[in-house]
């Protein structure tokens, strides 16, 4: 019985969500592996060393894992994971793309975006964008499942003291390549891990109108999230979006700015351990999940917020 | 060029979804049922190839009982040219209907096949992947837009930090995200013809696929209530409580 999780990093450093990856991997009880492919990402496989409870990291350092293709990794993880009786990643669009073509190549099915360890078989998971949870008991000889990273504490990023193996499988499917990509700048932390999230909706009005919130999230460390409403309208970037089908988020305080609380948007954020609502309709199904629920017009509550926090 | 899109029945987005009392699935009886939203995007996006002149014919492939057949009348009536019911009463897995599709592909050899990203019900998000895999096909997931140029698709994706462009050797699958496209609605003299579309019906064993999962659902309940909580009248007490209450700022 042995776990081999996928780290997320960006070459340069380890994601925070791997390390809620790992505590998943431990709550299922075995020995757990870490695989770190990419490209020049040496640093990473030293922090991913140090993370509490990782015995063995194993660092697939090649060209073809610089972007981590999924037809490339797929091969990868297919070839390692033979060895291994679960096989982790985080439920992000990185492990969402490639795990699942690990698991088909190996034959098993994968059970996506757990929020619950109950033994090394047994797993919860929400479907119906969370209006449901189900729990399944898989018998296949290599779970291969992605990790709702909100759903369990970060392990440790000190302490461990893990060997570390380079792997040589260069595995170039050849069949696709990257072009580029255009990432979101900011210097705000990010959404999925940060401590408060600041979210607007279609009460904004415009993509100018988030500089209220932007101002706010300064002040005191937050990121900005947006509802789905607010993204179709164009008023921010899709990686902003919370929601079902976007990030989801558990943050100790999320404040939620003119956005009504449509099922989806709940989906993604409803796990939150203080949740604020503002918004002028009293009747919006956001406040039957807020903790604090002021009925205001946003224009004038939020940049008072901005002074008095 | 020839394009494959998957589309499946669920339960209309719009429905609030509610556990059975015995805790066995949530109930689904007398429920409004309708086209996964993706599925639509995908359909829409292979009539727009088709439309500029990429797709040459536009085939649509759903499983599930007799009563998805309603779900690809409604994509023959947005513009597909051919439907395939692969008919089963059972309930699928993500990997079976993969196994499912790559026969269908082996025989329909499509340029692009085009799915839905995740299905409203199960929430997986693999059949695209795992068809992909099974294959042997490049992937360009949660597409936000599509390019095709020459033997080669560019497909822009949605990701955790923005924007991925990958470069995709034909034939590949691409699964759809929300900004894609937004899908038409079906015409009523449309909605007339596509009752004389071709729809095909075959089953799992046809092709060669033995319908089975190794995932049990020991039980399924609805999630942790949430209560509300209190109003409050100003800024000023907002604050205050995040404060001295609830201690987050």
């Amino acid at each position: 019985m042995s776990t081999l999780v996928i780290a997320e990093h960006n070459n340069s450093a380890l994601a925070p969500v791997t390390l809620s990856v790992v505590t998943a991997a431990k709550a299922i009880g075995n020995e757990v592996t870490v695989l770190v492919a990419g490209a020049g990402c040496g640093a990473v496989a030293e922090q991913a060393a140090k993370v509490e409870g990782v015995a063995k990291v194993l660092v697939a350092d090649n060209a073809a894992y610089e972007n981590q293709l999924a037809e490339n990794m797929g091969l990868l993880i297919a070839d390692l994971g033979k060895g291994y009786t679960h096989i982790l990643a985080a439920a992000t669009t990185n492990g969402k793309n490639f795990l699942p073509r690990a698991a088909a190549s190996l034959d098993v099915e994968q059970i996506s975006d757990i929020v619950r360890v109950d033994s090394a078989d047994t797993f919860a998971r929400p479907i119906y964008a969370g209006n449901a949870v189900a729990t399944v008991q898989s018998s296949d000889a290599i779970k291969v499942i992605t990790v709702r990273g909100t759903s369990f504490d970060a392990a440790a990023s000190e302490g461990g003291s893990a060997a570390v193996e380079a792997v040589d499988a260069a595995h170039d499917a050849g069949i696709s390549s990257f072009a580029g990509e255009e990432l979101a700048k900011s210097d705000r932390p990010e959404l999925t891990a940060a401590d408060i999230v600041i979210s607007g909706g279609r009460g904004m009005q415009n993509g100018d109108n988030f500089e209220l919130l932007y101002k706010v999230a300064d002040k005191i460390g937050a990121a900005v999230g947006a509802s789905r409403a607010a993204v179709d309208a164009g008023f921010v970037p899709n990686d902003m979006q919370v929601g079902q089908t976007g990030k989801i988020v558990a943050p100790q305080l999320y404040v939620a700015v003119g956005i009504s609380g449509a099922i989806q948007h709940l989906a993604g954020m409803k796990e939150s351990k203080v949740i604020v609502a503002i918004n002028k309709d009293e009747e919006a199904p956001i406040f039957s999940v807020a903790d604090y629920g002021l009925v205001a017009d946003l224009f004038e509550a939020v940049p008072e917020l901005e002074k008095l926090v | 060029m020839k394009v494959l899109v998957a589309v499946k029945r669920v339960i209309d987005y719009n429905v609030k979804v509610r556990v059975k009392p015995d805790n066995t699935d949530v109930d689904l009886a007398n429920v409004k049922m309708a086209m996964n939203p993706f599925c639509e995007i995908a359909i829409e996006e292979a009539v727009r190839l088709k439309e500029k002149g990429v797709a040459t014919e536009v085939v649509v492939v759903s499983i599930g009982d007799k009563k998805s057949e309603e779900q690809i009348r409604t994509a023959l009536a947005l513009g597909a040219d051919r439907g395939i019911l692969v008919e089963t009463d059972e309930s699928i897995s993500s990997l079976t209907a993969a196994k499912i599709l790559k026969g269908l592909v082996d025989k329909e050899e499509p340029g692009i096949v085009l799915l839905g990203k995740q299905s409203i019900d199960s929430d997986n998000n693999q059949t695209g992947q795992m068809l992909a895999s099974l294959a042997g096909l490049p992937q360009g997931t949660f597409a936000s837009e599509v390019v095709v140029d020459g033997d080669k698709v560019n497909v822009t994706r949605e990701i955790d930090g923005g924007l991925q462009t990958v470069a995709l050797n034909l034939p590949a699958v691409v699964t759809t995200d929300l900004r894609l496209n937004e899908p038409r609605y079906a015409k009523l003299p449309d909605i007339m013809k596509a009752k004389r579309k071709p729809l095909d019906k075959t089953t799992p064993a046809d092709l060669g696929v033995e319908v089975a999962s190794k995932v049990a659902t020991l039980k399924v309940e609805p999630p942790a209530e949430r209560s509300a909580g209190i109003k409050v009248a100003s800024v000023d007490e907002l604050v205050a409580k995040l404060k001295n209450e609830a201690k987050v700022l």
